[in-house]
Formats: C-alpha cells, sequence, structure tokens
C-alpha cells in the first residue's frame, strides 16, 4: 500500500467520522408515530390520559347539561385548545403541569355531584380548560417545526373526542346510566387526587 | 480461509465506525405505561381482603336501595383516594391491616344482618372503611411505575368490584335471594375474621 494511498484512507475515514458525529435534533416529549404532524397531534391526546381524561371528563359534563351546552363545547373547546397551543409554542415554557390534576378534581367533582351549571358557566369552563392544556401542549412542542400542523390534529382530536362522548350521554335517560356517568366522574375526581398526592409527593 | 490483518483492521473501524453513529435522543418516552395501569387494575383485585370489603359494599347498597345503591359506589373512590394520597404522602396510618380486616367483618355483618342505618351513617362507615383500602393502594405502588396509570387502574377496579356486588345484590328483589345475601354476608365478615387473626397471628 502506498504512502498516498493510506493517507487517502485517513482523510475518508476523518470525513466519514466527522459527518456522523453530526449532532441530531433532540425528539424530547414528543413521540413521533411516522404519519406527519397531524396524525402525531391526534395521538399525542389518545395517549395522553392527562389531556384526554380532561377533555372527556368535559364531554360528559356536557352531556349530563344537555345539547345546548354540547354544542357550545363542541366548538368552544378545541378553539381554545388551538389558541392556548399557539400561545404556548410562541411564548411559553413547559410550567405547570402538575396543576391538571386541578382539572380532574374540578371536572370529576362536577360530575359526580351532577353539577346544574349554566350554559355561560359551561363555556367559560370548556374555554379555560382548553386554553389550559393547550397552553402546556404549545409549550412542550416549542421549536417543533411542523406545530402548528400537530396542534391541529390535537384540536381535531378534542373535537371527535367531544361529539362522541356527549352525543352518547345527552340521550340517556334511564337512571341507571345517570348513575353511571356520575360515577365515572368519581372515578375522575379520585384520580385528581391521587394525582395531586404525586405532586406533592 | 485464513483472514489477513488488514481484513480484520477493516472490519473493526467499520464496526466501531457504525457504533458512533449518532442516533436521535428519545429523552422523557413514555415506557411501561400499560403495566402502570395494570398493576393498578390488579392491585384490589390481588388481595382477596380488598375483594371481599368492596363486594360488600356494593352488597349493602343493593340491600339499602336508592339513593345508597349509586351514594356508596360515588363516595368510596373519592375517599378512599384522600386515603391514597395519604400513602403516598407517607403519612403514618396505623392499623391499616387492622381497618382492612375490620371493614369486612363490619360491612360482612351490615349485610348478614340487613342492617338499615341512616344514609349519612353508612355513607360515613364505608367512607371510613375507604381511607384503610386507599391508603394500602398509595404505599404499595411498585417503584418506576406511572403514578397516574396506576391510580386509574386501582380507582376503576375498585368501582368495577363495587358493581360487581350491586349486581350480585339485585337478587334482593327475591326471598331467595334475600337469604342468600345474608349468607354471603357472613361469608364475609368470617374471612374479615380470617384476617384480623393473620394481623395478630
Amino acid at each position: 500500500m502506498t504512502c498516498a494511498l493510506r493517507h487517502r484512507r485517513s482523510v475518508t475515514l476523518a470525513i466519514a467520522l466527522l459527518c456522523l458525529l453530526l449532532p441530531v435534533r433532540a425528539e424530547a416529549h414528543l413521540p413521533t408515530i411516522g404519519l406527519g404532524p397531524v396524525y402525531d397531534g391526534i395521538f399525542h391526546l389518545l395517549l395522553s390520559p392527562e389531556d384526554l381524561i380532561p377533555a372527556i371528563a368535559l364531554a360528559l359534563l356536557a352531556g349530563q347539561r344537555g345539547a345546548g351546552s354540547s354544542r357550545r363545547v363542541l366548538w368552544i373547546l378545541p378553539i381554545a385548545w388551538l389558541a392556548g397551543g399557539f400561545t404556548g409554542m410562541f411564548v411559553g415554557t413547559p410550567r405547570g403541569s402538575a396543576v391538571t390534576c386541578f382539572s380532574f378534581l374540578l371536572l370529576g367533582g362536577l360530575i359526580a355531584a351532577n353539577a346544574k351549571l349554566s350554559v355561560p358557566l359551561t363555556i367559560a369552563l370548556a374555554a379555560m380548560l382548553g386554553f389550559f392544556h393547550g397552553y402546556l401542549n404549545g409549550s412542550g412542542i416549542n421549536g417543533f417545526n411542523d406545530g402548528a400542523y400537530f396542534l391541529l390534529g390535537l384540536a381535531l382530536a378534542v373535537f371527535v373526542v367531544v361529539a362522541l362522548i356527549s352525543s352518547f350521554v345527552i340521550p340517556l335517560r334511564r337512571h341507571w346510566a345517570l348513575i353511571v356517568v356520575r360515577v365515572a366522574g368519581s372515578w375522575i375526581a379520585a384520580s385528581g387526587l391521587l394525582m395531586l398526592g404525586w405532586a406533592l409527593r | 480461509m485464513k483472514a489477513s490483518k488488514e481484513t480484520i483492521t477493516r472490519f473493526v473501524t467499520t464496526l466501531f465506525t457504525f457504533l458512533l453513529y449518532a442516533q436521535a435522543v428519545q429523552a422523557h418516552v413514555h415506557k411501561g405505561e400499560a403495566v402502570s395501569f395494570l398493576s393498578g387494575l390488579k392491585h384490589p383485585i390481588s388481595g382477596l381482603d380488598h375483594v371481599v370489603a368492596m363486594i360488600a359494599v356494593g352488597l349493602w347498597g343493593a340491600q339499602l336501595g336508592a339513593p345508597a345503591i349509586w351514594v356508596l359506589p360515588v363516595a368510596f373512590p373519592m375517599v378512599m383516594a384522600m386515603g391514597g394520597m395519604l400513602g403516598l404522602l407517607g403519612v403514618p396510618l396505623p392499623g391499616m391491616e387492622i381497618g382492612i380486616a375490620a371493614s369486612a367483618i363490619l360491612l360482612g355483618a351490615a349485610v348478614m344482618m340487613e342492617l338499615r342505618p341512616p344514609l349519612a351513617l353508612a355513607a360515613g362507615l364505608v367512607g371510613f372503611f375507604a381511607i384503610f383500602h386507599g391508603y394500602a393502594h398509595g404505599s404499595e405502588l411498585p417503584a418506576g411505575e406511572n403514578g397516574l396509570l396506576y391510580s386509574i387502574g386501582f380507582v376503576m377496579a375498585t368501582g368495577c368490584l363495587h358493581g360487581v356486588g350491586i349486581s350480585i345484590g339485585l337478587v334482593h328483589r327475591w326471598s331467595w335471594g334475600q337469604r342468600a345475601l345474608r349468607i354471603a354476608g357472613a361469608a364475609i365478615a368470617l374471612a374479615g375474621m380470617f384476617f384480623m387473626w393473620k394481623v395478630f397471628a
């Protein structure tokens, strides 16, 4: 092997090693599924109980209060989620995730008590909850290139979850079926209490 | 065929070059979530002391009829979660095992004698014992598992055990069913005495 050949090989190897040492973007907090950012958003909701359960709880609460409340929550919650997501994406830092236990406690308690909330109060609750959870999601994806599509997928999933759950609850008339909804609320509130325990631990 | 020194060197270099390939960092990827949920789901079912007490709550609710039939299963998970929170926080609760065994004895006796105390007293008694059961679940979380999913699992399992008790208790509408429920209550009380004996043995 000639000296020139050895030198050329060493240079090639050095270049190859340098290429391999190039940093790759850290994919912290974002379990991508390989189907694109919209599906990532959809699956994020479906696979994150800390976001999914409050959305289900609000749908149950709106369903308990009838079609009028449900129709409004169906639009307000995803829009507020989207607005909170964009706010979090541009200005936020991921803080306050421990506070999600209060969403569980509040919504679960209201469902278990079958609280007679007025339509404006239900809308206000949906707006606050959606904005808060959206903000946490948005601040978690700060710097993610396709964050807008991710949030769009998330909001779409919220819309579908609310539509399915509330349309299931609204027609319930039998006493035992309404009790089952309240029991579900007590389970959600109980989970919230335990989450509080985890946060304080 | 004997490999030359140059071939071996090339092979080892290539291998190490591949090992140096920078992988994307997947920090905080959630793992073992299904395991955590299943651990929580199994915890109340795996202990006979929990199972008999939860079924006794359902049986007693069915004997008492409305509104106790739904007040007890709605109240129990929330009070149990408070006990779970105490367990998570490490607040000492002496006599936990005694409380669990006593719950089986007293709730079994209530079913056996078909006691009909005021609703507040029945809910208070059930709630008091719920603290001990929740404490046991909260303080026995396996290390490294997702707290939220574990909590959801054991709250759901407890609720389902109540449901089993209520479903069995529906035989109360027939006279033979009432006798069968009393016998079941006696069996639960006896099981409670066995657990109490084990605590002190």
